[in-house]
């Protein structure tokens, strides 16, 4: 993501589960991405468990999920139906991405850059708000069933 | 207003989805006469893939295998070979203008494909016995409804070069292929397809591949490696640990692979089979029927015991073989059932994966 051209200055904190220390003092953050990789179980507890530490306010657009694995079928332990279910559950888009591959991991940083840039109410007239109920009207009528 | 155009558009298709989730039930009891066979059979075919990508394809319930085959004098015997003896599994499309009747034909179409191919190939190998017997033959009572095709075997048995009275053929390669409940995938295909959606081998990789081709080009179908990942693995390991057994004949093993450079570890967890049955008792709720959380229940019980004692967290590695007292599978898409009274449910299972890869 930081090879990507941006206007305003951008920084990404890698975290391995929160709550973030608290002692540090840090600049305001703008969109929370939590990566599931669908090969591990505990990937998912790990997230599901990190969940309860944001703050409300975040899952109006700031929050989003990123699966990851899904092209190694054979390798996956969790099934897609439970990602499908946090993100609903969370009211927060899902994003699939394999990032061993390079060309999507480009791709996606483009996309979460774009994301990123609207959180931040660097880009006129969207809100994180309005590209969260954007986001919303693309999903299919699944979630119906769950 | 932007706004409301998009959200306009959504409740459109969300209409089409449910008007095409209803019709496929009616059409196939409403029109039986109705014979324009490319737009029906298409139709249905279409319907079905919409219904796979945009529903989820594992139902949150299933039931556990029951025990019993659908024929009741079914000659255990004749199954008994199937038990014991591990198999490769593949998926397989519906093979065109297959008749059981043709048996005999397709065993001697077979044998001399085979022997062409084999001597087609290299180097002279003194001691290569040509002398082969294909057999083509049906099992009977492998099978989950009346609907589902007849399934059936292929061996490949060497001839004995003496001409003595008592031959004895060695068995050189087992393949059968069979469907198990393969009711969402026969309802899609037409007359002239016998869907048999799981293949299992036994024997040299190169005999199996000789006779794929040659099924291939018969039948116009296609074969692919059916590998299970660890969520089905899991499932497995919990539906053979609730089936009931009046004796277990081996423990209950399950076998992760870390992913660590340079090589791979390997983790073994056995327990007594005893044991598993009891913790799944207490985490089983509904009788008969298996939920998922009653699956990610009982594995991260032990999970859990796991991390208490070794401070491993097994979830953040790959389940790669689970073995039970009525089979144990491998995620390479190896399969060994112990278990004749359980036969059917691990079929079925394995034959509802196929259909999944094939779809």
């Amino acid at each position: 993501m930081l090879k990507e051209d941006c206007a305003s200055e951008l920084k990404v904190h890698l975290a391995k589960s929160l709550p973030l220390p608290s002692s540090v003092n840090r600049p305001r953050i703008d969109l929370i991405v939590f990566v599931i990789n669908l090969h591990s179980k505990y990937s998912l507890q790990n997230t599901e468990e990190s969940l309860r530490h944001v703050d409300a306010s975040f899952f109006l657009g700031k929050v989003c999920f990123l699966a990851t694995g899904a092209g190694r079928e054979s390798h996956c332990s969790i099934h897609r139906h439970t990602v499908v279910k946090l993100a609903h559950t969370y009211q927060s888009p899902l994003l699939y991405c394999d990032l061993e591959v390079e060309a999507f991991r480009a791709t996606m940083a483009q996309r979460l850059v774009r994301m990123l840039q609207v959180c931040a109410g660097h880009v006129p007239g969207v809100s994180a708000l309005n590209l969260l109920s954007l986001l919303r009207s693309s999903e299919g009528p699944s979630l119906e069933d769950m | 207003m932007y706004r409301n155009g998009v959200q306009g558009r959504y409740k459109q298709t969300m209409d089409s989805y449910d008007a095409s989730e209803s019709t496929p039930r009616q059409s196939t009891s409403s029109r039986p006469e109705d014979y324009f066979i490319g737009a029906t059979f298409l139709q249905k075919r279409l319907e079905s893939v919409r219904k796979q990508t945009s529903f989820v394809p594992t139902p949150p319930r299933r039931k556990i295998p029951h025990c019993s085959l659908l024929q009741e004098d079914v000659d255990l015997q004749k199954v008994a070979f199937l038990l014991h003896k591990q198999w490769t599994l593949y998926s397989l499309t519906p093979l065109y203008k297959f008749s059981y009747s043709n048996l005999k034909e397709y065993s001697r179409l077979l044998n001399a494909f085979i022997v062409a191919e084999k001597q087609k190939g290299l180097a002279v190998e003194v001691g290569e016995d040509f002398n082969i017997k294909v057999i083509f033959s049906t099992l009977l009572g492998i099978k989950g409804t009346q609907r589902d095709p007849e399934a059936f075997l292929v061996q490949i048995l060497s001839k004995s070069q003496l001409p003595s009275e008592n031959r004895e053929s060695k068995v050189l390669w087992t393949g059968w292929f069979c469907c198990i409940f393969g009711d969402s995938l026969l309802e899609t295909v037409s007359e002239d397809f016998t869907c048999l959606p799981l293949f299992l081998a036994n024997g040299t990789e190169s005999n199996t591949a000789i006779i794929g081709t040659w099924f291939q080009k018969t039948f116009d179908c296609y074969f692919s490696p059916l590998a299970i990942n660890a969520f089905n693995l899991s499932w497995m390991a919990a539906m053979w640990t609730a089936c009931k057994m009046d004796h277990y004949v081996a423990t209950t093993e399950f076998l992760w692979s870390v992913p660590c450079s340079p090589q791979s570890l390997d983790i073994s967890y056995a327990i007594h089979p005893e044991d598993a049955k009891a913790l799944w008792d207490s985490v089983h709720k509904t009788p008969g029927e298996v939920t998922q959380e009653e699956v990610d229940l009982f594995m991260d019980c032990l999970y859990s015991h796991f991390h208490r004692h070794f401070k491993i967290h097994l979830s953040a590695t790959r389940l790669v073989r689970v073995s039970t007292s009525v089979a144990s599978a491998h995620t390479d898409g190896k399969i060994k059932i112990l278990c004749h009274k359980y036969l059917i449910g691990v079929l079925a299972y394995l034959t509802e994966l196929a259909i999944f890869q094939i779809e």
